[in-house]
């Protein structure tokens, strides 16, 4: 069965004997698949396998203690999430102190480039969630950008509820994924 | 007598509370246990050989399968028949449908022509009526035969409620795999009732909202990567997929005109989340909304000349109405609680939503000005619900709990006839095509 099935003539006769075409689209031949849409042609009714894919965020681990400069030392000693009331986009104070470690860690750093990912708990729409992710993740930007660091080193996303922190459904875990994240992205030793 | 058809109807006026002008405003599942279903008799379709009644056979099954499912039908045991020498090409002993309470009968016979294509022809019998309410043949080829059922049974549905019927179509959603924190997603595709599911997208990256064309050849949707988020159309016939184009920023939310010549999203920009629209033929881009707040999940009225669209300018999300150029904003939703995911219906006379309030989720509807609000469910998460081309029926995904798997979930617009749609696996953001051609 291939995966989209050309419309095959099918056609409709209103009252026994009377023919009425009501459509008799021509088969299409089946195109050279695009790298990017993998086809699936038959179906197996279990849960789709877990592919091997990249996780969306890396963080590299140094074999011993954090090498200054690296992305183990940005998480250790400058923190990389700052967290936000629900439905809210603006910085937290306990969030002020640490983006100005953030701040100040780039400074020292400045071939360091980052994005910062705008996280929301699950309980919100998606649609909703992308755009109030993508204001948290403005705020951090403006922030930062605010403390010295140069605009052109930060780039923001959203990735709304699609990636939470804590798997967890309190409310302990809700305010953990409500959160803006600084990936750093170039110019960090692994 | 009164006629099947009319009882039907009656009984479709009662559900959606047009025989009941005096009714409250919002109402929680209203009159649930109102519709009762038609006794139906659907006998196996005759075969001049047996692979022909093999095939008549399960057509029948799919018929009555999808005519269950709507709710306004209760197919009775072919075990419980007292005729059993029904012939296309006669009239049925009616006292013998009347004696089992079959208020209406579907009969027919399946032919395996000469040059291998399947024809089925049947009639629609009104037995207390004693008299022929359908007689039509459909033709195609033999691995079309599941079509060939859902067209019998859209003819059904519409001769007996008067509405147009939703069977031959398909459903594009997104399938879920994988931990909660690294889920998987790819776009499947399904026929309504559940049957020939595969896959569009292998899941490397993340497939989110997918939406079908007027059409139902292409399907618009957001891909989100690590560091980007776009919106691509997919051609279902070349499989092709093209990207809506570079914009500074993220992009979501998209949906097609009716025409299907364009298409809406939304655009953030440092933070900013705004409507534009895309001429898909000239590629111009035209900004809708130019407010600081949130604006975002556009969806065309039925005449594309107005969209509704999700915002919080006033401060908490809620729904609103415009002209396409933007003139004209407006707000519709008034009632507690958090509005969003706007979708106009296709016949206009309502625009489906999610509802937010006390810690649950619901799945509601309302006529364009705002009146008239219904709430149809209510969970720990109902969202992203989706039309059936005849205005009847919605899907949508819930997660019963949390942790509990998004399903997919249809229900009618009455709010009666909930029920899982029939892909048990998880999936979320349904989109339902337009009927087959």
């Amino acid at each position: 069965m291939s995966l989209i099935t050309a419309s095959n003539a099918l056609t409709f006769a209103a009252a026994f004997g009377a023919v009425a075409a009501l459509s008799a689209c021509a088969s299409h031949p089946k195109p050279p698949e695009p790298a990017a849409v993998a086809s699936t042609p038959s179906y197996t009714p279990s849960p789709p396998p877990v592919d091997n894919r990249p996780p969306l965020r890396e963080a590299a681990m140094a074999p011993t203690g954090p090498e200054p400069g690296s992305v183990q030392d940005f998480v250790i000693s400058a923190g990389d999430r700052v967290y936000f009331d629900y439905d809210q986009y603006a910085v937290r104070p306990d969030g002020r102190t640490a983006l100005d470690k953030q701040a100040a860690w780039l400074e020292r750093y400045p071939q360091v480039g980052v994005r910062i990912e705008g996280n929301c708990d699950e309980r919100g729409t998606r649609e909703y969630n992308f755009a109030l992710g993508a204001r948290r993740a403005d705020s951090i930007k403006a922030y930062l950008i605010d403390r010295g660091v140069s605009p052109g080193r930060i780039t923001t996303i959203s990735y709304g509820k699609e990636r939470p922190l804590d798997e967890g459904g309190s409310e302990d875990a809700m305010a953990k994924n409500r959160n803006g994240h600084t990936a750093l992205t170039s110019g960090a030793g692994s | 007598m009164r006629s099947v058809a009319f009882a039907v109807l009656v009984l479709l006026s009662i559900a959606l509370g047009v025989a009941l002008p005096a009714r409250a405003a919002v109402e929680i599942n209203v009159n649930r246990g109102v519709i009762q279903p038609l006794p139906i008799a659907i006998a196996p379709m005759t075969g001049a050989d047996p692979r022909a009644q093999g095939i008549g056979g399960d057509v029948s099954r799919v018929i009555a399968a999808d005519l269950e499912r709507s709710g306004f039908f209760r197919p009775l045991s072919p075990d419980s028949f007292i005729q059993r020498d029904l012939n296309i090409d006669d009239t049925p002993r009616f006292g013998d449908w009347k004696t089992i309470n079959a208020q209406a009968l579907v009969n027919g016979r399946a032919t395996i022509e000469p040059d291998g294509r399947l024809r089925v022809d049947f009639r629609l019998w009104d037995t207390f009526g004693e008299k022929q309410v359908l007689g039509l043949q459909f033709t195609s080829t033999g691995e079309d035969w599941r079509r060939i059922a859902h067209k019998i049974a859209d003819a059904v549905y519409k001769a007996m409620t008067g509405e147009d019927g939703y069977f031959d179509t398909r459903i594009v959603f997104v399938a879920e795999s994988g931990p909660r924190k690294s889920k998987v997603k790819r776009l499947a595709i399904m026929d309504q009732d559940g049957a020939n599911p595969s896959y569009l997208t292998e899941g490397s990256y993340l497939v989110l909202s997918p939406r079908f064309s007027p059409n139902g050849h292409q399907i618009t949707y957001m891909a989100l990567r690590a560091d980007s988020a776009r919106v691509y159309i997919l051609d279902l016939e070349t499989n092709r997929q093209e990207s809506l184009g570079a914009f500074q920023g993220m992009v979501f939310s998209p949906r097609f005109s009716p025409d299907g010549l364009r298409v809406a999203f939304s655009v953030d920009r440092n933070g900013n989340t705004d409507v534009y629209t895309m001429d898909l033929r000239s590629r111009a881009v035209t900004r809708v909304t130019t407010d600081a707040a949130i604006d975002t999940s556009p969806s065309f009225s039925p005449d594309g000349r107005q969209l509704v669209f999700n915002s919080d300018r006033g401060g908490s999300p809620q729904l609103y109405v415009m002209n396409l150029d933007g003139s004209g904003v407006h707000r519709i939703s008034f009632g507690q609680g958090r509005y969003t995911t706007p979708v106009w219906g296709p016949k206009g006379d309502f625009i489906a939503f999610t509802r937010q309030q006390g810690g649950e989720f619901h799945i509601g509807v309302m006529k364009p000005d705002g009146s008239d609000e219904r709430t149809l469910t209510t969970s720990y998460l109902d969202e992203s619900p989706a039309w059936a081309p005849n205005g009847r029926v919605l899907i949508f995904s819930r997660e019963a709990g949390h942790g509990s798997a998004p399903r997919l979930y249809t229900v009618d617009v009455s709010g009666q006839n909930l029920r899982p749609a029939p892909y048990n696996l998880p999936a979320t953001d349904p989109t339902w095509s337009p009927l087959l051609k």
